[in-house]
């Protein structure tokens, strides 16, 4: 007999190396438009509401979105307000625009706080290991150690909590990961030719560092950036839901969240709207990193 | 008789980004009962592909086909995979190349060793432990009744390996597939590790089909061997022949690496072999070898055909023995001239 | 395995002294106690009054002694609302949370491990595709608007399930739901990236070429290994539902400890915040060390050195 027998999987095999490529590729492409559009919506809210986003109108409380005028022939449903108002009539839209500036000025201002902190102490550490390295160690696992959530809330709660506050809370508290990472691939890189040349060299250790080392780490740091903003982002929202965050009348999401709460049962579009604006938001970011940290793995490799 | 393995037109491809490998081009090989096939070849030849396919071991995205491939009988190809799984590590059996991972770090020597036998044979443990201890002696490992609740990363490297070949024997196979199973041993264990193969052979009458790279191995070992270059199988046949008479410009040039005590001259230069080993995507017009053979002509760029030299030893060249053995003679008779 | 077993303890007693004096300094400079013992109406020279009576007035250090003396002894303080032992409030609330954390967890391991182990089989495939999108979808979405969402869908639209409390098990599911689907993305990629290395590695060919069956491969050989990891960061994301409890028992008015954190920050009773904050660090110290001896124990190499 002379028939040929094939293995289980051929008719797959060829395309199988190439989508991953595409999906990763695209990973980067649909994060990157989603976060510009919120980005540009942000920096252009004046421009793209007609609203003042703290305006109550108590004849226009509770309007629903636009979309109950279409499937159920709701009456109040108009363009005026096309996501429709909240309990104090303030329009949702608008309040919508205006509170992504608020998640995206917390993300990244925490972003950058957390980043020097955790990147100086785990760039120390891996560059200087034994005892530096010891105590950074502890320090990490101190910290891990503390709920977020708990400290955050007990340090706001005096503070009066602001946006302000908020942010210095969390920039203080969410540098764990940077420390990790940047701990390790810096030990990575001490090792490489161009640091031992440079040491030969005479160069002294702050340049060393900043000059030699950190552009060989941005990678990953930068990766690690968009997971914490991410992460910021979302604390934000959960301490302002809880109410110990940023303060109203600001258009926070996770304030908004908060204050729909009590309208869950009646009006369920209130929480639905600004819960996809956070999850769409950090959707996105979690995207562009996971599309910067496969590019940079595959150009590793390669 | 019909042989143990019967492999007819092997193929095995691989897809990767640049395009399709055809690792494996064609291979057709057979193992009798008892004898030791020994199939040779430079690293990236196909050789340790070719026993994978045979084992059905081969990466998920590589693609196996075949004329025929049956074990005593039974379709390897075509037939069920519960079928084939019961051959699997029941009546043939495989040894691997790196006694350091080839063992699961989590689990016990004896738990590794009993588990073959149960998975193949209505045992009970107790019967098993008895068959891994004796088994344990048998490759040569002291206290072995001790060796059994100890892990793999407690055992030295040439221990492991004897802890493989142990493994394998659990059921009695018919065939050991090895795939250079010395060589990441030392040289010493290397030659210990030869001694028992060939002594549990000659003992238990099992056919062994060993891939190796090392031509040393081969003249300790074979019966038979196979020499393969580029996927294809350029020279087969009985040891002693194929020593003596290589008719492959391939296998001569292979044989003229190693130095031979006595026959080869002190201080004169090994040979090499020039060049490099052509790329295996895509397909190869004529001979693969064509590009690094000193005898190279216009006929190699066709239809090779495979010559019988004699029982069972056959050639993929273009050209008879006879007209090398001309050559050489001119070769030589020209260096003493100068 | 001993000495590295004492190490650690050594490491985690000293994480708790930190822990503690910083919460000790957190807390105190965050609620003033004499202003919260006297209560809204007080006046200042009642705080003051307080505030000399109760010794409140001492540097901060001295009372962070006498606070770790009577801590170490077991006791915690009262608490300034419920004029109670903060032991007997807090262990009064802790079962509800670890229900909680304990069903959050089972619920975030049974949907992560068999997902993770079905991609890692067939990467790229459709079980893949799927996976990877639950896991982005997972970690994209706020725990509290997805506890919203369910409360919206299963509670109020559905009425399957209890909007609030915490009386019978039907009103752990939801939040055990919510609290355990963001902790699955990260074991679900762990296990799968661990899951597809081992599926590569020559002891598992060994495995295959003795034939044994693709389960026994998978489920014995393959899983034991890939698992350790998840082991550890399991216990990591225990701890993080624990602190993450606070979220999800306000919104469902939970009787657990999350809640009562919640409660007596805001109420500024000073001795139950720390004892809470404590209490779930000193958790969390004791699960990613039980976590390490559990990974070393299970993983020979270490075991036997």
């Amino acid at each position: 007999m002379t028939a040929t027998i094939t293995g289980p999987t051929d008719a797959v095999a060829a395309r199988r190396w190439r989508l991953p490529a595409a999906l990763r590729h695209g990973s980067l492409v649909i994060g990157g438009t989603i976060l510009l559009l919120i980005v540009a919506a942000a920096l252009f809210a004046p421009l793209i509401t007609w609203h003042d986003p703290y305006a109550q109108n108590i004849v226009a409380r509770r309007v629903p979105p636009i979309w109950y005028g279409w499937f159920w022939d709701h009456p109040k449903a108009t363009w005026t307000h096309p996501l429709g108002t909240d309990k104090l009539g303030r329009d949702y839209w608008t309040r919508l625009v205006y509170g992504a500036r608020i998640s995206l000025l917390i993300g990244t201002a925490t972003t950058i706080m957390s980043g020097l902190i955790g990147t100086t102490l785990g760039m120390a550490a891996g560059y200087f290991g034994r005892k530096v390295d010891l105590v950074v160690s502890f320090l990490v696992t101190t910290r891990l150690a503390m709920p977020v959530v708990l400290v955050a809330l007990a340090v706001v709660a005096k503070q009066g909590s602001s946006l302000v506050v908020v942010i210095l809370v969390l920039g203080s508290l969410l540098w764990d990961r940077f420390a990790v990472v940047m701990r390790s691939v810096t030990q990575q890189a001490r090792s490489r030719d161009y640091v031992t040349a440079a040491q030969a060299l005479g160069c002294s250790t702050p340049r060393i560092l900043i000059g030699e080392i950190l552009p060989n780490v941005a990678n990953p740091l930068i990766v690690i950036a968009t997971v914490e903003m991410a992460n910021a982002i979302l604390f934000e929202a959960a301490l302002s839901f809880l109410g110990l965050g940023v303060q109203p009348p600001l258009p926070s999401w996770g304030l908004m969240l908060a204050e729909a709460k009590e309208d869950i049962f009646f009006s369920p579009w209130m929480i639905t709207i600004p819960g996809l604006g956070l999850f769409a938001l950090i959707l996105a970011i979690n995207l562009v990193g996971d599309g910067l940290r496969d590019a940079s793995v595959s150009r590793g490799r390669a | 008789m019909t042989a143990l393995l019967e492999v007819d037109d092997l193929h095995v491809r691989i897809p990767t980004p640049a395009g399709e490998l055809h690792a494996v081009r064609g291979i057709s090989l057979s193992v009798r009962r008892g004898e030791t096939l020994c199939i040779v070849g430079e690293s990236g030849c196909g050789k340790s592909l070719t026993s994978l396919a045979i084992m059905g071991l081969l990466p998920r995205e590589a693609r196996r086909s075949a004329a025929r491939l049956a074990f005593d009988g039974v379709d390897l190809a075509g037939g069920s995979r519960r079928a084939i799984a019961g051959l699997r590590g029941n009546r043939m059996a495989m040894i691997f190349q790196d006694p350091m991972t080839s063992l699961n770090p989590a689990f016990t020597i004896g738990d590794q060793l009993v588990e073959t036998m149960l998975a193949h044979r209505k045992v009970g443990r107790a019967a098993a432990v008895d068959r891994a201890v004796h088994l344990l002696e048998r490759v040569g490992i002291a206290a072995a009744a001790a060796r059994l609740g100890q892990y793999p990363h407690q055992l030295s490297g040439g221990l492991r390996q004897r802890v493989m070949i142990a493994m394998a024997l659990m059921c009695g196979p018919d065939l050991i597939i090895a795939d250079e199973p010395t060589t990441a041993l030392d040289v010493t264990i290397q030659a210990q590790i030869l001694r028992l193969l060939r002594d549990l052979q000659a003992e238990l009458g099992i056919a062994i089909l060993l891939i190796t790279h090392d031509l040393g191995v081969v003249a300790r070992v074979a019966d038979r061997i196979g020499v393969m270059y580029a996927g294809e199988m350029v020279e087969e046949g009985a040891v002693g022949a194929v020593f003596e008479r290589p008719s492959h410009p391939y296998t001569r040039a292979l044989l003229g690496c190693i130095p031979i005590p006595g026959r080869t001259p002190r201080r004169s230069p090994l040979g090499a072999i020039p060049g490099i080993v052509p790329s295996l995507v895509g397909t190869i017009q004529g001979c693969a070898f064509a590009g690094r053979c000193t005898h190279a002509h216009e006929a190699c760029a066709g239809t090779i055909p495979v010559r019988t030299l004699g029982a069972g030893h056959r050639s993929r060249c273009t050209l008879a023995p006879d007209t090398f053995e001309a050559a050489a003679r001119t070769a030589s008779l020209g260096a003493i001239g100068r | 395995m001993l000495s590295y077993a004492l190490r650690r303890l050594i490491i985690g007693v000293l994480v708790m002294f930190v822990v503690s004096g910083i919460t000790f300094t957190l807390t105190n400079a965050a609620i003033d106690p004499a202003r919260a013992i006297a209560g809204e109406g007080a006046t200042s020279d009642d705080v003051e009054a307080i505030r000399k009576s109760y010794g409140f007035d001492r540097p901060l250090a001295a009372r962070y002694v006498a606070w770790l003396g009577q801590a170490l002894q077991g006791d915690l303080g009262s608490s300034y609302r419920q004029r109670r032992p903060v032991v007997d409030v807090i262990m009064e609330r802790l079962p509800v949370t670890l229900k909680l954390g304990g069903l959050a967890l089972a619920f975030a391991l049974v949907l992560s491990i068999p997902l993770a182990i079905a991609a890692a089989l067939r990467p790229n495939s459709w079980i893949d595709r799927i996976a990877l999108l639950f896991a982005l979808f997972g970690q994209a979405m706020p725990t509290f608007w997805f506890a919203l969402l369910g409360i919206v869908v299963f509670s109020v639209n559905l009425r399957w399930l209890p909007a609030s409390g915490s009386g019978t098990t039907a009103h752990f599911i939801l939040p055990a739901i919510a609290l355990g689907y963001y902790a699955a993305p990260t074991l679900m990629r762990l296990m799968r990236a661990g899951m597809i290395d081992v599926l590569a590695s020559d002891y598992i060919r060994t495995a295959r070429a003795k034939g044994l069956s693709e389960a026994r491969v998978v489920l014995k050989h393959a899983l034991r290994n890939a698992v350790l990891p998840v082991v550890s960061v399991a216990a990591v994301q225990f701890g993080f539902m624990l602190g993450g409890s606070v979220v999800i028992e306000t919104i469902f008015a939970m009787q657990g400890v999350g809640y009562l954190a919640w409660e007596s920050i805001s109420l500024s009773d000073l001795p139950v915040t720390q004892a809470i904050v404590l209490m779930i660090s000193l958790i969390y110290i004791v699960l990613t060390l039980s976590a390490d001896l559990l990974n070393a124990w299970l993983d020979p190499r270490i075991r036997i050195g």
